[in-house]
């Protein structure tokens, strides 16, 4: 933990965004995060990501559970409002949070022990609802804070750095999200920035649950030679099924490939997805390709990173439930009491 | 033998089989008595079943307004066989025992009348399709009473239209149903029932509704936007009573669109985690659950009291402890509500004892929520949840407003210098708040539930948290002064002894007044409202030497609470306690106190027969 206030000033010729906005904005407070660990990486290109998205850190809403992810939310978007809950449960209170006010962005920050083991059920029922969420799932197989146990992802095959074997089989929550209907579904690794940051663009600009499975090696406890989630492991045995590019909404695309080697998906707000493909035999809008081609992957011992699986054309969880346009949050007593003469009329129905 | 013979004054009990239909006539019977002018409480005693285990429904009919439960039935309707033996011996002597005597059948006592009705036979013959043939038993049954009890039969009938308004078709077989019945006992069964009902005007301003659905149309009235929910007896009908009343009244015309969002959940920790978020987020949110739900919820309800989020919580209670009995009464979560969750935890508890305080105390409890930032749970239980209760109609004052507390938006963050979400700035331990989103650059803050200092930073300074604790503490002061006060039943205490009482047992506690009075015991009375108590709770209790604390559960968990935070001496607080699941009875609470003051073995044991 460092107890060092991170100064305001900066050098005047910084980048700005649209905003008007240099990358210092929307910065967050010193981590206290190991050095080396992916998840500051994840918090940069999140950074990133609001900067070149022209993103007003004021209508974002950080949410986490427990653990060193969930920690996170502090390292990046000051301006923010964050809401570290308790373990696993960060998908309820961002349910609630987006019901009160669906104009926000959300950013549910979580981890594997957050995600795959204690908070599993909340996470099965904020994908099969398409919760309008970015849920990022810093993945390290371990449980970090607690120093270095097993979590539900780690691999059958992965020891720990103390050399004891894992007994049971990962979980692999990006196939998982596919299966229960989350519309946006992605594999990323943390020390990939140049595919993270437009994976975490589209998946701001995505309306319904949009889940990134991000591996981030743990420096401290997982990432040593018989790891499967470490830096060396993920770096030899990542195939990525495409290469993205985000472009936003009135831009051209500028990254140019060949014909028949991209696909390029709109989004809600016009704004594309484009994608490199890699494999000729994938289509990231078929539910049932992608979930072969990943479990073919993990046949071959590799781990399938980029956009795994997209549907635009799916409902979120306010369109589901009909709320109305204006923000619940927003809602006076004019709009929502009924009145002293309703009340006499519901009187005379209960004598 | 000597029958008995009452006006406006019996109870009378339903014995059924789960699953036949009968609910509805039964309710149709209670509701006919109301609209005769005669209050009426109905108790549905039901089986954690769904279809063939024995069933009851016990109406109390008192013109007096004694609407508690009393023991002893004055009729039976005996329709199940499985339950014939008990149902017989229930029944007070001189009483009367209706049964379907399609199958005759000899009641092995010589000091009730029988009164004979073909229920089945009768159906058979004038109905041909097999399931009405089953489910207008019942409301032959009601016809019978409806002569039986010299009770005008059109009440019933206009009842039956209303009941099936829009299916219009069951409306002439009811009828029909319902005259077989009358006309029966008209022919068959002259001058043998007496025990009548006479038209009164008693329940003038009066409605006849339960505590959950007013809960639910509290919520509504209170500007509840989020209701997440799961499913757990008996708090059901409260989320139920909310989704009914919103869509009723909170539909944007012009879109056709919900200005609510109702989910239910996946479990209790994720329903309660759902309505934190959206009061954090500036909507008020709410949760309805029972005993087990809150023990699942603790953890997060500590995160709420911590990070002081506003938080409402409906407990409708049920026998405990694990499971219990799901489908009986107590007031058994006292302490798990008021400590609810590891720490040094307190939380505000609002005690309705009727449906009129249900509804009132459910719209004020977001009010406190939001004031105070803190969870508010709202302790009714299942006697009051789902049995309907006679009780003054709901009043509203249109002008009044929502007091969402201490809140900065945008623009009176641009007049603060300095903001510190935990800062104590006006002396009453309640800090100010921001909603998401209120200003590009001020306000923002890091909701979490570690230890924390005045600007939301976490601290692992054990100074600084033991000085965040003192004003929750403080906060929790405060809170004492804004809960509702307690009632009392007299304008100037006169008796060095007292009873203190919360809750449905107001229902008996008039009548178990009126009953010590008569044996010439005086007593001075308090009915709890809230918790944290209030100054006049400690006045009440300093002003009397001796105190009765009369509750639903077996340890005394009021009684426990008052000593615990009042230092009160034990020996000053003595318990009547009742546990077996049935609301308390004015007999069971009078012989309690009265054997304990004359120091005679008491009549009834503990936890009620």
């Amino acid at each position: 933990m460092t107890y060092i206030v991170k100064p305001k000033n900066h050098h005047p010729d910084l980048e700005k965004n649209e905003l008007g906005l240099t990358r210092r904005d929307y910065e967050g407070s010193i981590s206290s995060l190991c050095a080396g660990c992916g998840h500051d990486s994840i918090s940069a290109a999140i950074l990133e990501a609001c900067f070149e998205l022209n993103i007003s850190a004021h209508n974002v809403a950080k949410l986490s559970g427990i653990g060193c992810s969930s920690k996170a939310p502090a390292y990046f978007l000051n301006q923010s409002h964050g809401f570290n809950s308790v373990h696993g449960r960060m998908p309820s209170v961002a349910t609630g949070a987006n019901l009160a006010n669906h104009e926000m962005l959300y950013l549910g920050i979580s981890g594997d022990g957050d995600t795959a083991s204690i908070g599993i059920g909340q996470f099965v029922h904020a994908a099969r609802r398409q919760l309008n969420v970015v849920y990022v799932v810093e993945n390290n197989g371990t449980y970090g804070l607690t120093k270095g146990q097993f979590s539900a992802t780690n691999d059958l095959e992965s020891k720990s750095k103390y050399g004891e074997d894992n007994l049971f089989p990962s979980i692999d929550l990006a196939a998982m999200a596919i299966q229960l209907g989350a519309s946006f579904v992605a594999r990323s690794f943390s020390g990939d920035k140049e595919q993270l940051v437009p994976l975490l663009k589209a998946a701001m600009k995505h309306k319904g649950f949009s889940f990134l499975d991000i591996i981030s090696p743990c420096v401290t406890f997982n990432n040593h030679g018989t790891s499967t989630k470490s830096y060396d492991y993920i770096r030899e045995h990542n195939e990525s099924v495409s290469k993205p590019d985000f472009v936003p909404l009135g831009k051209e695309i500028t990254t140019s490939y060949e014909e028949g080697q991209s696909v390029q998906v709109p989004l809600h707000d016009g704004s594309l997805i484009s994608l490199e493909k890699l494999s000729k035999d994938f289509d990231p809008s078929n539910k049932a390709s992608s979930l072969a081609k990943i479990n073919k992957a993990e046949e071959e011992g590799k781990v399938l990173t980029g956009l795994l699986y997209i549907n635009t054309e799916s409902k979120d969880l306010k369109e589901t439930l009909n709320v109305v346009d204006k923000p619940l949050n927003q809602l006076s007593e004019k709009d929502l009491c009924p009145g002293a003469e309703k009340l006499q009329a519901i009187n005379k129905d209960l004598c | 033998m000597s029958n008995i013979k009452s006006t406006n004054e019996f109870v009378i009990k339903f014995a059924n089989v789960n699953g036949s239909g009968s609910a509805s006539a039964n309710q149709m019977f209670a509701k006919g008595v109301f609209r005769s002018g005669v209050p009426v409480s109905p108790k549905n005693i039901f089986p954690s079943n769904i279809q063939g285990l024995p069933t009851w429904f016990e109406v109390r009919v008192s013109e007096k307004g004694y609407l508690g439960r009393r023991e002893g039935v004055d009729i039976v309707v005996a329709m199940n066989p499985q339950s014939y033996n008990q149902d017989l011996m229930e029944l007070n002597s001189g009483g009367y025992l209706l049964y379907d005597s399609s199958w005759k059948r000899d009641f092995k006592r010589t000091d009730i009348n029988v009164i004979e009705i073909p229920l089945t036979k009768l159906c058979v013959e004038e109905f041909s399709n097999p399931k009405q043939r089953l489910l207008f038993k019942n409301i032959v049954y009601v016809g019978a009473l409806s002569y039986l009890l010299n009770m005008d039969k059109e009440i019933y009938e206009i009842l039956i239209k209303e009941q099936f308004k829009g299916k219009e078709k069951l409306i002439d077989p009811n009828v029909k149903a319902l005259n077989l019945g009358y006309d029966y006992a008209r022919e068959n069964l002259k001058e043998i029932c007496e025990i009548k009902i006479e038209t009164s005007d008693k329940t003038k301003g009066m409605i006849l509704t339960s505590g959950n659905d007013a809960s639910g149309l509290g919520c509504v009235y209170g500007g509840a936007t989020v209701c997440a929910w799961y499913p757990i007896t008996p708090s059901t009908s409260l989320a139920e009573a909310f989704t009914d009343y919103s869509e009723k009244l909170r539909v944007e015309e012009e879109t056709n669109k919900n200005k609510y969002a109702i989910i239910q959940a996946e479990d209790e920790l994720a329903a309660v985690g759902m309505a934190i978020g959206a009061n954090w987020n500036g909507a008020r949110g709410f949760t309805a659950t029972s005993g087990p739900g809150i023990s699942l919820m603790s953890e997060f309800i500590g995160l709420a009291y911590f990070a002081e989020v506003p938080l409402v919580l409906f407990d409708i209670q049920r026998g405990g402890p694990s499971t219990g009995m799901p489908t009986r009464t107590q007031q058994s979560d006292v302490l798990s509500c008021a400590y609810a969750s590891h720490g040094d935890t307190k939380h505000v508890l609002l005690i309705p004892s009727d449906p009129k305080e249900c509804f009132e105390f459910a719209a004020e409890a977001f009010d406190l929520a939001d004031r105070i930032q803190t969870p508010v749970i709202v302790l009714s239980d299942l006697d009051l949840g789902m049995n309907d209760w006679t009780c003054p109609e709901f009043k509203w004052d249109d002008t009044k407003l929502f007091d969402k507390g201490k809140v900065l938006h945008g623009k009176d963050l641009e007049e603060i210098e300095n903001f510190g979400r935990y800062l104590d700035v006006d002396g009453d331990g309640i800090p100010y708040r921001t909603y998401p989103g209120a200003h590009p650059e001020k306000g923002a803050y890091f909701t979490r539930g570690t230890s924390h200092d005045e600007y939301a930073k976490y601290t692992e300074d054990g100074v600084v948290n033991a000085r965040n604790l003192s004003r929750l503490l403080k906060k929790y002061q405060t809170a004492s002064e804004l809960v509702p006060n307690p009632i009392f039943k007299q304008e100037t205490n006169t008796s060095s002894i007292g009873v203190i009482y919360y809750g449905s047992t107001e229902a008996s506690m008039q009548e178990a007044l009126d009953l010590l009075h008569e044996e010439g015991v005086i007593l001075d009375a308090m009915r709890l409202r809230a918790f944290p108590f209030n100054l006049e709770v400690w006045e009440f209790i300093e002003d009397h030497d001796l105190l009765f604390i009369v509750e639903q559960n077996r340890d005394g968990q009021m009684r426990t609470l008052i000593m615990a935070e009042g230092g009160i001496i034990p020996d000053k607080l003595v318990s009547v306690l009742c546990f077996d699941g049935q609301p308390i009875t004015a007999d069971f609470i009078s012989n309690k106190i009265s054997s304990h003051l004359t120091g005679s073995p008491s009549k009834t044991a503990v936890g009620g027969k």
